[in-house]
């Protein structure tokens, strides 16, 4: 759908600037909406796109009897097409939300509509299937909740033929899900789940890409640990999940996002994540990196792979969290050092495409490396440190993160402080002394235990190059004081 | 951030790693006052770490979204007649040829030429109204099955069926299973409202169209043309 549809984008009468603006008004909107617990909220799904002066699908107000009449002739009309251009008025009419009050409470007016949905006009039930589209878009519950009757016709197509039915059919689901818990509540006795493993099954990426939005809003729904998630885990949905996120010249790059997404949340959920790991859903993760990051290599276009890579991310982070520590010896990807030559790859991409995916980014390289001396090792040999060392200044919260990886390789012991020395480390932790965040010194403090203790020349060459003063500056901290006291004691006596 | 020319050849080179250095610690690290042990962290779901990403998807959600509700341009092409047997309907776009092609002789029985929405209903429809085993064996254990894909249950008349998945899968108590065919007879209730006739000829008219090649071998009541659902009156006359 992306690439089918990205030719077909109207051009805005605004220009660059006022387009950023717009975005940046966007992410705003969405940030407090996530604070406030409100993401998952219809209103927030279709931007309000501004209006074009004479645009072809410019929303109409229609009065009852309008609505009346178009349906009226869409359903009893003797020409085909008149009855099908009844339909299109009222659609156009229906992206008006007062249009959309007036038709739920006419009265038999879903009835109707249904019963075009299911009529054997095929070109009726197109453009029947368009209105319901256009309901279910409204932010008012009480119209979404109007078109409950139409969910088991919606979810019988599913296993139909007519791809760019099906495609509507899936969105209108998916919307129709994310506003209202009615609608899901039925949809699971109706028979979602053995629905969309037949529609999974189908070919057209399309298809595949609007079942995964349609999936991935049920998964976001807030009884999904509860009611949903044990049902998709019974079915065979997950394997083709997995399937579909394989690397090779068949994966498809909207569909790959919407599955990840998908998959992060049945992995948030705790519900069963032994099963995905029986399941191989480690290496196809970490083989998806691979394949990104060699696709960032080849700067092929960065839009979706940006977009898969988040839930890439947090995905094989959450899930490395949940290897019983028995078999964490036997797990190929954390034994194999592609996979942090891939994440660094990846990182220096979103350095300069998506500086707020380096955190997630850091996030999973400590989850890789924490309890991994084969992969601190890796880092080591394949001249990781100083492209890391690089990162330290971008954010208090990239600070942390990137001296808790340091930390993960230097607790290991001599051997691997060794490596580490001489070089760039000591006058990198004398920098971060200098900042004020608590945790980013915090984290400075405990590296350079570790570092005294494993290599002891590096608490000269503190001391040569003013380090008792760097620490004198946060003294009177109390969530430092111990601890500086203690490496000040260090440096002096040995 | 510089990194290393070799990395990407390795990438591209054979998995595994180097033989990983000796781990060898002391007891002092960590130790209070310091705290540090390596250790995995988990984040869930709605954590604000993972605001930024969160804040990303939707935005592209956004984006998506608005593209999915523009109307897709047809590939108009010159006036043609669908080629199948007996169907007369004229099209002048291919992907309403091809949508109509699908649900109208898609899933289509060949016995009496209706048409399902999907294979599976198909199946029911041929078993139920075309097996005479199955009328045989109907009449001495539970046969009917649940259309709702994955539920076991079987019923003995399809009125038990029907009622099973308007209580238990939650279907509109008025989801067409009985079938208002092709009986044009005044046996017709006078309840039939506007709508329901001119449905009713809708269906009626498709036959028209397709007339079936025999009628099939099983009983029919006539029921009045309720709303919903021509072509699921079709499918599911499999319950009667």
């Amino acid at each position: 759908m992306w690439s089918r549809r990205q030719g077909r984008l109207s051009t805005l009468a605004c220009g660059v600037e006022e387009l950023r603006c717009r975005r940046r008004e966007r992410e705003a909107a969405l940030r407090k909406a996530r604070r406030e617990q409100q993401l998952v909220s219809k209103r927030l799904l279709r931007e309000d796109a501004p209006e074009e002066a004479g645009g072809q699908s410019a929303a109409v107000l229609l009065g009852e009897a309008e609505v009346q009449q178009f349906l009226r002739l869409a359903q009893r009309g003797t020409d085909e097409k008149e009855r099908e251009k009844a339909l299109v008025s009222l659609r156009r009419g229906l992206q008006h939300p007062e249009t959309q009050q007036t038709f739920i409470r006419l009265e038999g007016s879903m009835r109707t509509l249904v019963g075009l949905l299911t009529s054997n006009r095929a070109l009726l039930q197109l453009e029947a299937a368009r209105c319901l589209h256009e309901l279910s878009h409204s932010e008012q519950s009480a119209v979404a909740e109007a078109c409950l009757p139409a969910t088991s016709y919606l979810l019988t197509y599913l296993s139909g033929h007519s791809s760019e039915f099906i495609e509507l059919c899936l969105y209108t689901l998916g919307n129709l899900i994310v506003e209202s818990e009615a609608v899901r509540k039925q949809l699971l006795p109706q028979g979602i789940v053995p629905a969309l493993v037949a529609c999974i099954q189908s070919p057209h990426v399309a298809v595949l890409e609007a079942l995964g939005y349609a999936l991935s809003q049920l998964l976001q729904s807030k009884e999904a640990p509860e009611k949903i998630i044990p049902s998709l885990l019974d079915s065979s949905l997950l394997q083709h999940m997995l399937r579909l996120m394989q690397p090779g010249p068949k994966l498809n790059l909207g569909v790959a996002v919407e599955f990840a997404w998908c998959l992060h949340y049945i992995i948030c959920s705790q519900v069963n994540n032994a099963m995905l790991l029986s399941h191989g859903a480690l290496p196809t993760l970490a083989m998806l990196l691979l394949d990104m990051a060699g696709a960032a290599q080849r700067m092929d276009d960065a839009g979706l792979e940006l977009q898969l890579a988040c839930p890439v991310f947090r995905c094989l982070s959450n899930l490395l969290t949940e290897v019983p520590v028995e078999a964490m010896g036997e797990q190929m990807e954390l034994r194999d050092e592609r996979i942090v030559a891939a994440l660094f790859i990846l990182l220096q991409f979103f350095l300069q495409k998506q500086p707020t995916l380096l955190s997630e980014g850091l996030w999973l390289l400590n989850n890789l490396t924490a309890n991994s001396p084969t992969l601190c090792t890796s880092l080591l040999s394949l001249d990781l440190i100083e492209p890391l060392l690089q990162l330290l200044p971008l954010s208090n919260v990239i600070s942390v993160l990137v001296l808790t990886v340091l930390c993960n390789i230097v607790e290991k012991g001599p051997a691997y402080c060794q490596r580490l020395w001489p070089g760039p480390l000591l006058s990198c932790l004398l920098n971060t002394l200098v900042l004020s965040d608590i945790e980013v010194v915090g984290q400075s403090l405990e590296l350079l235990q570790l570092l005294f203790l494993y290599q002891p020349e590096a608490a000269q060459a503190f001391l040569q190059q003013s380090g008792l003063q760097a620490l004198e500056r946060h003294q009177e901290e109390t969530q430092l004081r111990d601890r500086i006291l203690a490496l000040q004691q260090t440096a002096i006596h040995g | 951030m510089l990194l290393p020319t070799a990395l990407y050849s390795r990438l591209a080179g054979a998995p595994g790693a180097a033989e990983p250095l000796p781990v060898e610690r002391n007891p002092a690290a960590g130790a209070a006052p310091f705290l540090f042990t390596p250790r995995l962290v988990r984040f869930p779901r709605d954590h604000e770490f993972f605001e930024d990403g969160d804040v990303q998807r939707h935005l592209y959600l956004q984006d998506m979204l608005t593209q999915v509700s523009e109307t897709p341009e047809k590939s108009m092409v010159p006036e043609f007649t669908c080629q199948v047997a007996g169907c007369c309907q004229v099209f002048a776009a291919l992907e309403d040829y091809q949508h109509h092609y699908h649900m109208s002789h898609g899933n289509t029985c060949s016995l009496c030429s209706r048409a399902f929405p999907s294979g599976h209903l198909l199946d029911v429809h041929i078993l139920e109204w075309h097996d005479s085993l199955f009328q045989i064996l109907a009449q001495r254990q539970d046969m009917y099955q649940c259309l709702v894909e994955g539920c076991p249950e079987k019923f003995r008349t399809s009125q038990d069926r029907k009622d099973h998945m308007v209580r238990l899968h939650l279907y509109p108590a008025d989801f067409r299973f009985d079938k208002p065919k092709t009986n044009r007879g005044p046996a017709m209730p006078a309840a039939a409202d506007p709508p329901a006739r001119a449905l009713k000829d809708d269906s009626d008219a498709m036959e028209i169209c397709s007339e079936p090649a025999a009628p099939p071998p099983c009983r029919r009541t006539y029921s009045h043309s309720c709303l919903p659902g021509a072509i699921f009156h079709s499918c599911l006359d499999i319950g009667l």
